[in-house]
């Protein structure tokens, strides 16, 4: 990322954990938040909403489990609309948890040690989400098994040469790996919260998922390679999982989709709309919790930068991608973008513009990029524009192909639209659960961050 | 330790520290006065204990590359099998052998297997899960998780004599010094053990 290159700092930064902390009270408000029973009052209104989006997202899926994909605006054109546009966006969303965790650690970027346990737990639900998709997309859900290959009577195989088997294997691949990853993470802080427990059944549970951990340096020095091979292996993995997704479009020969830029654009875009997610799910979290010493300005400005860097990539990539409709030469390339420009969808096109091209420009400002209340705004639009960036992707690219009898429009029917806000419900209130029952920050490597005699954190390197 | 050596009463001496720096500087006085069975239990991470504590290098990272070659060839070559030997589809005569196709699938399984082997192999060769353990035994043990830190001598050491690494702890001025008891277990199979 550019950002990291800028090595002209002046003034001192702000420590990234707030110089009142010591190891105690660090352990103390962090594992006490989750065996506190008080909940915030806003977080209790929100998972009312929250709830009610669960109740949804149960009515959609068993719509379309009862009768079918049919209640779906699908048609014969437009094969898949919501279903892929919204699993791309959800798997978008959960690669900068795998970023802030992996890539961030093997950077040396200390600022995501008080963001990479909310993040990771982010990736896994945001996956769990993207996964429910194109499994209810089958058709016959009950069969969704054939998805992978095993011995069977039929004497088949799965097809190892369709990118859609490839995406079977990148995504479970990717949600083990991440599930490890996260659960590596907690154990020493799962110990940390059986020893503070009060009551026994914490206690008992904490206890089995801690396995017994008791802080031994030998099992430390273990510990800390198994957790830098797997940041080295999740670095490949995230990279190559969005781009055996835009395989899914890329290997196909639809205009639009059949380009080589998809790859590195799909994972770009997928960073840029995670890190949108993060913060906005990050602020509140902050303000409810009153987590502003952990997670300070500095991490929220870091975050932004993060966020218009790859955001400018993505940009970028909508600007490339006029260009080679132009510069191919071909009939069906061109129309396809005089399509998108100016056709029925024209709507999602310009406003995809203004969310994900002009939007971020704002972020160039420190005043904005540190003013929380307007970087919760932009998170929000951010996220609006990368699922039209996928919905102008797949919609328009399908619903005018070659042949203009078969063109057709795709309106989307009131059991689309509830799945996708289902999910979003889904996933904010596993996000809730989370929150009340795991310390959302990693407590083990925040103490990390604090000084002592004989170490010093030099953060000075952080994205300055 | 040999098996066939008794079993010695207690299973150490632990002393207790409230900040890291002391802990490092105690855990290096042991190791130069002797004592090489040691053990320290922190609430995060101190890469500065490795030397003092005579921590080898860990293996993890050969066992993980073991882990990752055998997914590399597992993902390869059973889609080799799949495609060329046990369900070859001819399409417009093409090879059958056709292996850019099959890179993501072998990459993802290379992961996989790496990723598992990083995990299950840390568990398994710290000893986990292993909720029962002496240290556990030591009153404030549970600070271990949270801002105190513990050097622990343990009996086996052939240096060790209960009155003498007591002295010697008491000279790296913890904060409290407590024996580590065996478990004793209320499991009738195994009384009279201890």
């Amino acid at each position: 990322m550019a950002e990291h290159k800028h090595t002209t700092l002046v003034e001192q930064p702000e420590p990234l954990v707030s110089p009142k902390e010591t190891y105690g009270s660090i352990t103390d408000k962090i594992a006490g938040d989750v065996l506190s029973t008080k909940t915030p009052k806003a977080m209790m209104i929100t998972l009312a909403i929250t709830s009610a989006l669960l109740l949804v997202f149960v009515l959609a899926v068993g719509a379309v489990l009862l009768f079918g994909p049919g209640v779906w605006g699908n048609n014969n054109p437009v094969g898949w609309a919501f279903e892929i546009t919204n699993f791309v966006w959800w798997v978008g969303i959960g690669h900068a948890g795998t970023l802030i965790s992996a890539i961030l650690l093997l950077l040396h970027q200390h600022w995501r040690n008080a963001i990479n346990r909310f993040a990771e737990a982010m990736t896994l639900f945001a996956v769990m989400c993207a996964g429910l998709f194109p499994a209810l997309h089958t058709g016959r859900q009950w069969l969704d098994y054939w998805l992978l290959p095993y011995p069977n009577t039929m004497g088949m195989w799965v097809n190892f040469r369709s990118p859609l088997i490839w995406d079977v294997f990148a995504v479970t691949t990717y949600l083990t790996v991440s599930f490890m990853f996260w659960f590596v993470g907690l154990i020493p802080d799962l110990a940390a919260m059986r020893d503070r427990a009060k009551k026994h059944w914490q206690k008992v549970i904490y206890g089995i998922l801690a396995m017994g951990w008791r802080g031994s340096a030998h099992h430390w020095h273990r510990y800390e390679m198994s957790y830098l091979l797997l940041a080295g292996l999740a670095t490949p993995l995230v990279v190559s999982v969005h781009s055996v997704v835009s395989f899914d479009f890329a290997v196909s020969l639809i205009p639009g989709w059949h380009a080589t830029i998809f790859p590195p654009y799909f994972v770009a875009g997928a960073i840029y709309s995670g890190f949108a997610m993060v913060i906005t799910l990050m602020i509140p979290a902050r303000r409810w919790y009153k987590l502003e010493s952990f997670i300070t300005d500095r991490h929220l400005d870091y975050m932004a930068k993060v966020m218009l860097a790859t955001g400018l990539i993505v940009f970028y990539g909508y600007l490339t991608e006029l260009f080679f409709a132009y510069y191919s030469g071909s009939m069906y390339e061109r129309f396809m973008m005089y399509n998108r420009i100016f056709g029925p969808y024209w709507w999602s096109y310009w406003l995809l513009i203004f969310c994900n091209g002009v939007t971020p420009q704002v972020l160039w400002f420190k005043k904005v990029r540190t003013n929380v209340a307007l970087l919760f705004v932009i998170s929000l639009i951010v996220n609006v524009g990368m699922w039209l960036e996928r919905f102008v992707i797949v919609v328009t690219s399908l619903h005018r192909d070659f042949l203009p009898s078969s063109w057709d429009m795709f309106r989307p029917t009131i059991w689309d639209w509830s799945l996708y806000l289902g999910t979003i419900g889904f996933f904010v209130w596993l996000i809730y659960v989370f929150v009340r029952v795991m310390p959302m920050i990693s407590i083990f490597e925040i103490k990390h961050l604090l000084p002592w005699r004989g170490r010093k954190i030099d953060t000075s390197a952080d994205a300055a | 330790m040999n098996f066939f050596t008794k079993r010695p009463d207690i299973y150490g001496l632990m002393a207790e520290f409230d900040a890291p720096e002391k802990l490092l500087a105690g855990a290096e006085r042991a190791k130069r006065a002797g004592y090489r069975e040691m053990d320290a239990f922190t609430p995060f991470p101190m890469e500065e204990l490795t030397d003092a504590l005579g921590i080898r290098h860990t293996k993890l990272s050969l066992f993980v590359l073991c882990c990752g070659l055998t997914g590399m060839l597992v993902g390869f070559f059973f889609q080799y099998w799949v495609a060329v030997i046990d369900y070859p589809l001819n399409i417009g005569g093409r090879p059958l052998n056709s292996w850019p196709q099959w890179i993501p699938v072998t990459f993802e399984l290379t992961i996989l297997f790496s990723a598992f082997g990083a995990v299950v192999g840390m568990i398994f060769r710290n000893g986990l899960p292993r909720p029962v353990h002496p240290v556990f035994n030591v009153d404030r043990f549970e600070l271990a998780t949270k801002d105190r830190f513990f050097l622990c001598i343990e009996a086996i050491d052939p240096l060790f004599d209960k009155e003498k690494t007591r002295k010697f702890l008491e000279s790296l001025k913890p904060d409290h010094i407590t024996v580590v008891e065996h478990v004793h277990t209320k499991d009738p199979y195994h009384q009279g053990e201890d």
